[in-house]
């Protein structure tokens, strides 16, 4: 008999947007409370996995088309770019700014480039830890 | 605030990130590492004659004040191997357009290449103890993937060991790296030296001293930890090996030599003396290895040890003429072990086997592989003018003044040691009858392996000959490293 696995491909679609945005709320959180861009990326990269145990690789690669080395390469231009950027300025490497600024809906946020950097080490996280995943996955 | 001296690890850096994309184009990885290599190595040049005009070089990340930011150091003795790191790395990436095969060139083989570059070069300016495990994290996990990359069974053989005694090391390095920081509290290295300087070595920081060498002897080899080396060298590819030979047990040195001439410098008669009989150990232990084989791989890897334990002789004198001596010997191996590994690789790809006794009448097809080697193998043992005189000595010369009389003179006899046994693959390679070969690349390859190989054989000979021109760089790292006030101020400048 086929088996139908109906009630946990239901219950995957719901929980993975649930787990995606708690990743990002830690990834954004990281700044002043436990968090940052390191589990912000385990843990969006914890939400495809569910999707990959609920369906399968195949579904999930044309549902989510990133090429996950790709992705790794580009967090990692980041990271580097936002630490080499005050090179240009004639400040030390990995030196950081911050501002405050009045933006619309959220009001007066203060923003800092260690987001830009952190947003780096996220991609590269996910990147990692997808193509560990996939490559083991889909050995014969 | 200066920025300059962190191009040379930046630059293979991004390389590396860029050539992660375009995996299918030989082309683009091709061009793209040789741009990356000579666009860096120009840096380190450039960076050189400033650390000579302008004194030490140093930034620390983020504009922290100093003891609290990672700060970067390149002194003398960091300028001078990240420039040879560097020249090699162009030679023995030229190497490998010919040998190392397209599948390998298909799978991150540049990258993995970039990657050991930005750690190598990283280990060599760092002047922060953690950054430079990190450095060396870095570093290592780019040569595992480098001496796995192709997957044949040998590979992988040797890959496990390697793997498995290096994530060893590495967790003996952070703990030798927590019982210093819980003792002295803070991790730059400069402050550091200043703080153990305060309280004046005593008997845990001794104690840390020895873990330390523990730690940096598993990744440079020496005398009762160099097990490891010979089969995991020996399983990677031809221009992996030489990038392995060169670059890859200095760093270790190097990390003994700064550690044990900027920390642990009040304790001389037990630390210092401890690493002098290592080191002889080291060296007896090598030239055992490197006379019992009759494979060419290994007398050559078995030379890396030797030369491991006299540098680390050098090292152990602690006074001028022995570090700078150091230097030279370090510089030398570095370019002549590269040259001598490319070397074998070409003489495997022509015959197809590594047992010498399969070998023989090499000569009669090509002469001026021969005569090279012949050079190669004078340039390694030490003969003048070549380019491993000056240097072994200094070292020696250094001995004498510190009144190791007897292993000093033991140093110069165990040269004929190591020329017998690269004269042996010469006797056996080179003369005799003509043997049946197998080779492995056409005619063609091997002459195009042959170019770079004797570049780097030429600049070998040029560094023996024109050590004279050398001199003011080489006694400016000797005195750097006799002198460690002259680091902890360049760091401290501001106060």
């Amino acid at each position: 008999m086929k088996t139908n696995d109906m009630i946990i491909q239901f219950t995957a679609k719901i929980v993975f947007f649930i787990i995606f945005f708690f990743a990002i709320h830690i990834f954004l959180a990281g700044h002043y409370t436990p968090g940052g861009g390191f589990v912000g990326g385990l843990l969006a990269s914890s939400a495809i996995v569910l999707l990959v145990l609920a369906f399968d690789i195949k579904t999930v690669r044309t549902v989510i088309p990133v090429n996950y080395t790709t992705l790794i390469g580009i967090g990692l231009l980041l990271a580097l770019a936002t630490a080499a950027f005050p090179m240009f300025k004639g400040d030390p490497f990995f030196t950081h700014y911050f501002d405050y600024f009045t933006l619309p809906l959220i009001g007066k946020t203060s923003l800092h480039t260690a987001m830009l950097f952190d947003t780096g080490v996220f991609l590269v996280v996910v990147g990692v830890t997808m193509t560990i995943i996939q490559t083991i996955g889909e050995d014969e | 605030m200066n920025n300059f001296l962190l191009l040379p690890i930046i630059i293979p850096f991004f390389f590396g990130m860029i050539l992660l994309f375009g995996q299918k184009s030989l082309r683009f990885q091709r061009g793209g590492a040789m741009i990356g290599l000579i666009i860096s190595f120009a840096c380190a040049v450039a960076l050189l004659f400033k650390v000579k005009n302008d004194g030490v070089q140093t930034v620390t990340f983020g504009g922290w004040p100093e003891p609290f930011g990672i700060t970067m150091v390149s002194d003398m003795v960091s300028a001078l191997l990240v420039t040879t790191t560097l020249l090699l790395a162009i030679f023995i990436v030229w190497y490998g357009f010919n040998s190392i095969g397209t599948a390998r060139e298909h799978f991150y083989y540049y990258p993995a290449i970039m990657m050991i570059l930005t750690g190598v070069n990283g280990a060599f300016t760092t002047g922060d103890i953690f950054n430079l495990f990190v450095f060396f994290e870095v570093l290592l996990m780019a040569s595992y993937v480098l001496i796995v990359l192709g997957g044949t069974k040998k590979q992988l053989a040797g890959s496990i060991k390697y793997i498995l005694i290096n994530v060893i090391s590495s967790a003996l390095f952070v703990i030798s790296v927590a019982y210093l920081y819980s003792v002295v509290g803070t991790l730059n290295m400069a402050d550091i030296a200043l703080k153990i300087a305060e309280v004046n070595q005593p008997g845990i920081i001794t104690t840390i001293a020895v873990l330390f060498l523990l730690v940096f002897g598993l990744k440079a080899a020496i005398f009762p930890l160099y097990f490891w080396l010979p089969t995991s060298y020996a399983a990677a590819p031809p221009p992996v090996l030489a990038l392995f030979g060169a670059l890859l047990t200095k760093v270790g040195v190097y990390a003994i030599m700064r550690t044990y001439t900027l920390f642990f410098i009040h304790d001389l008669s037990y630390t210092h003396e401890l690493l002098l009989w290592l080191s002889v150990l080291t060296i007896i232990a090598g030239c055992i290895g490197a006379l019992a084989y009759f494979d060419i791989k290994q007398i050559i890897i078995y030379n890396i040890v030797i030369a491991v334990g006299v540098i680390l002789f050098g090292v152990a004198q602690m006074n001028e003429d022995g570090l700078t001596g150091a230097m030279f010997y370090l510089i030398h191996d570095m370019i002549i072990k590269a040259a001598l590994f490319m070397l074998i690789g070409i003489i495997v790809y022509k015959t197809g086997t590594t047992d010498l006794r399969k070998m023989g009448g090499l000569m009669r097809s090509s002469p001026v592989l021969g005569w090279f080697y012949l050079i190669a193998a004078f340039g390694l043992a030490g003969i003048p003018p070549l380019s491993g005189f000056v240097g072994k000595l200094l070292i020696a010369k250094g001995g004498f003044e510190a009144g190791n009389l007897g292993t000093s003179i033991f140093i110069l006899a165990s040269s004929l040691l190591v020329l017998l046994s690269v004269i042996r693959i010469f006797i056996y390679a080179f003369w005799g009858e003509e043997q049946p070969t197998k080779p492995i690349l056409s005619k063609k390859q091997t002459t195009q392996l042959f170019i770079p190989t004797a570049i780097v054989i030429i600049i070998s000979i040029a560094y023996g000959v024109g050590a004279e021109w050398l001199t003011p760089f080489m006694n400016d790292a000797g005195k750097t490293l006799a002198d460690p006030s002259i680091y902890i101020d360049a760091v401290f400048k501001g106060e």
